[in-house]
């Protein structure tokens, strides 16, 4: 035999031992993922979605805009209510995040082999969510500009951080946060990259790809020491995930404001994070899964699954609030039966009722298998508890600030056109983001998809 | 097609991990010592068979982690207690128990930038190109085919016996990589 290197040469047929659902192998794995990017056209529903996120993409930046050319006072807030939808909207899109954190490495770590096809998109899905996130208290600074004061660097001025407030923590909480999250993403991708180089048929595809996948070779060494890196940054991801909504939560519980000042507020956030992430993951899932049409990697048991997880972080979260009730009666502290009364009855209690309707009532429906088999029907109330649980945090954050202890000083709070804008325009540039990201790269993580057909083949799973 | 002036070594390509696994412990039992194989995904027990045994993924984070956490620790105490005291309610200067968030978050982010460049750093990366890259159907390691490479300058390369040596584990091809 010689050693023939001729490019004309038919490669023979393959030995096709792989299979997933329906008979997969490596080759039609890499494939059918690589082509979503390589190969198919953007459809009309890409399009569509593409053209409603980048108007809003825009109205975010012209909110962005106006708000630093004329200043917070575009917005509803005032004294005594002075965080509203940004700081809600902050809570809220860095609990989403953490569902994608709790997906690739929680669930890594416990060898859940389910959560091979979802982990790149929740892993995209987290660092998208962060990224509006950590906008957030920027935008609320009234001096953006000078957001960098919070970190400690040798100034001019002489003067330090504030080692002893919540705030600080914040920015070494969710900085370390989105550090970690690229980083364990971006490593996930670099074997895919390399398909794609191999795979890419246009000279400049070839290029970006390659660029990015830093030469990936796929050598046994290589597959050793990533493999220990990615299994060690799970490790560290896994409690780094719930610091992160801790320390987010202490913004609060450190604060002496009725409804805020509470010792179950870390547990109370991290239930509600995964609550909110988990409902956001499906809501991302089910339209991605039905557009281009992944029904065989992500099944309906993963919906299933995730289905169960939303579920249990729900029964957390009621019983959180069940909880505060029973603490405020019971702890027969004055300002705060007044907090919990006001919230039930006072000027948002329609928030407080829908609330609790959306985020405790509504998952109940998930104990049936009808439902949880139902993507629709799973989809329908995953978008419900994603507002739910918005609502949640808007109802901690303004309801307790309206009325604090002297009635002197109780005021309320109304969202204008721009606080709308800023939360709307969040949503478009998170959708503008997670498009890009399906146009760009491999939605599923194609080299653990062959390392679970592999599985799958020797009887492993 | 004519032969290379200057060869990286012989790569045999196979269709499955196992061959590629028991291909590559023959080729150490052989004597073979630059010996590189190539898989699609992370396959078990294809690093011990290739000899890899010092893995120090595990020291190099653990070294991040305790420069993140003691750097920033330190950073704390030096700004709070020496640089800039401060009288914050009539807490201690040095209240070590409002230290500890900073700390953990500078941990865990001095590890996991040690994972990662020190994952990219010992598999020699980035390194955009690789004679590896020059061999037949190479285009393929990223997606479905396994391949086992001995360098030409392993002592006991030799262009006609190694060829058959890789050619005993039936591989859908032994090719030259140019150099």
């Amino acid at each position: 035999m010689s050693a023939t290197t001729s490019a004309g040469a038919p490669r023979p047929a393959d030995s096709e031992r792989g299979v997933l659902a329906r008979n997969y192998s490596y080759a039609s794995i890499s494939d059918k993922i690589s082509d979503l990017v390589l190969e198919r056209p953007a459809g009309p529903g890409w399009i569509a979605a593409m053209a409603l996120c980048t108007a809003l993409l825009l109205l975010f930046i012209v909110a962005i805009g106006w708000l630093f050319y004329e200043g917070v006072g575009i917005w509803g807030v005032d004294i005594p209510v002075a965080w509203a939808f940004a700081l809600t909207n902050f809570v809220w899109w860095v609990g989403i995040g953490h569902a994608g954190t709790f997906i690739s490495a929680f669930l890594l770590l416990l060898r859940q082999k389910w959560r091979t096809s979802i982990n790149r998109f929740a892993e995209a899905m987290t660092i998208f969510a962060v990224a509006m996130a950590g906008l957030m208290p920027i935008l609320h600074l009234g001096r953006p500009w000078f957001f960098y004061w919070l970190m400690p660097y040798p100034s001019i001025m002489n003067v330090w951080p504030q080692w002893r407030s919540p705030l600080v923590w914040d920015i070494f909480a969710i900085g370390t946060y989105i550090i970690v999250s690229v980083l364990f993403w971006y490593m996930g991708l670099i074997p895919d990259l390399a398909t794609l180089r191999d795979r890419a048929t246009t000279r400049g595809r070839q290029f970006a790809y390659g660029l990015f996948a830093l030469g990936w070779r796929g050598e046994a060494r290589q597959w050793k020491r990533f493999e220990t890196a990615y299994l060690l940054l799970a490790g560290l991801a896994t409690p780094l995930v719930i610091s992160v909504h801790t320390v987010v939560s202490l913004d609060f519980a450190v604060g002496n404001t009725p409804g805020w000042h509470s010792t179950i507020f870390p547990p109370y956030f991290v239930a509600g994070a995964l609550f909110s992430g988990f409902a956001m993951a499906l809501t991302i899932a089910i339209p991605l899964r039905a557009i281009f049409r992944l029904h065989d990697f992500i099944t309906d048991r993963h919906l299933e699954n995730m289905a169960k997880v939303l579920l249990v972080c729900g029964l957390i979260v009621g019983y959180s609030y069940a909880t505060e009730i029973f603490i405020a009666f019971y702890g027969g502290d004055p300002f705060e039966t007044f907090m919990v009364k006001n919230r039930m009855l006072g000027p948002y209690a329609p928030i407080y009722w829908c609330v609790l309707a959306l985020n405790v009532a509504l998952p109940q429906a998930l104990w049936l298998r009808r439902v949880r088999r139902n993507a629709l029907a799973l989809f329908a109330v995953a978008v419900l508890v994603n507002i739910g649980m918005w609502l949640e945090r808007f109802m901690i954050i303004v309801a307790s600030l309206q009325r604090d202890f002297l009635p002197s000083s109780w005021g309320t709070y109304a969202p204008t056109f721009w606080d709308w804008a800023i939360l709307i325009g969040s949503l478009g540039t998170f959708g503008w983001l997670f498009l890009m990201f399906v146009r760009f790269l491999p939605a599923l993580s194609m080299s653990e998809m062959r390392k679970l057909a592999h599985e799958k083949a020797e009887g492993v799973v | 097609m004519s032969e290379p002036a200057k060869i990286y070594g012989l790569i045999a390509e196979f269709g499955d991990d196992r061959v590629l696994v028991e291909a590559t412990k023959a080729a150490r039992a052989a004597g073979y010592r630059n010996v590189d194989a190539y898989a699609p995904f992370a396959v078990d027990g294809l690093a011990d068979a290739i000899g890899f045994r010092r893995d120090r993924m595990p020291l190099i984070t653990l070294l991040g982690g305790i420069v993140g956490g003691v750097g920033a620790y330190l950073l704390q105490w030096y700004s709070a207690v020496l640089d800039y005291p401060i009288n914050s309610g009539g807490r201690p200067l040095h209240s070590w128990p409002a230290f500890i968030p900073a700390t953990f978050e500078m941990t865990v982010l001095g590890a996991a930038l040690a994972a990662f460049c020190g994952m990219l750093i010992a598999n020699g990366l980035p390194r955009l190109h690789h004679p590896v890259f020059n061999a037949p159907d190479f285009d393929l390691a990223s997606r479905n085919r396994f391949f086992l490479c001995i360098e030409a300058r392993d002592p006991l390369f030799d262009r006609d016996g190694t060829q058959r040596f890789l050619a005993q584990f039936e591989p859908v091809r032994v090719g030259v990589v140019p150099w």
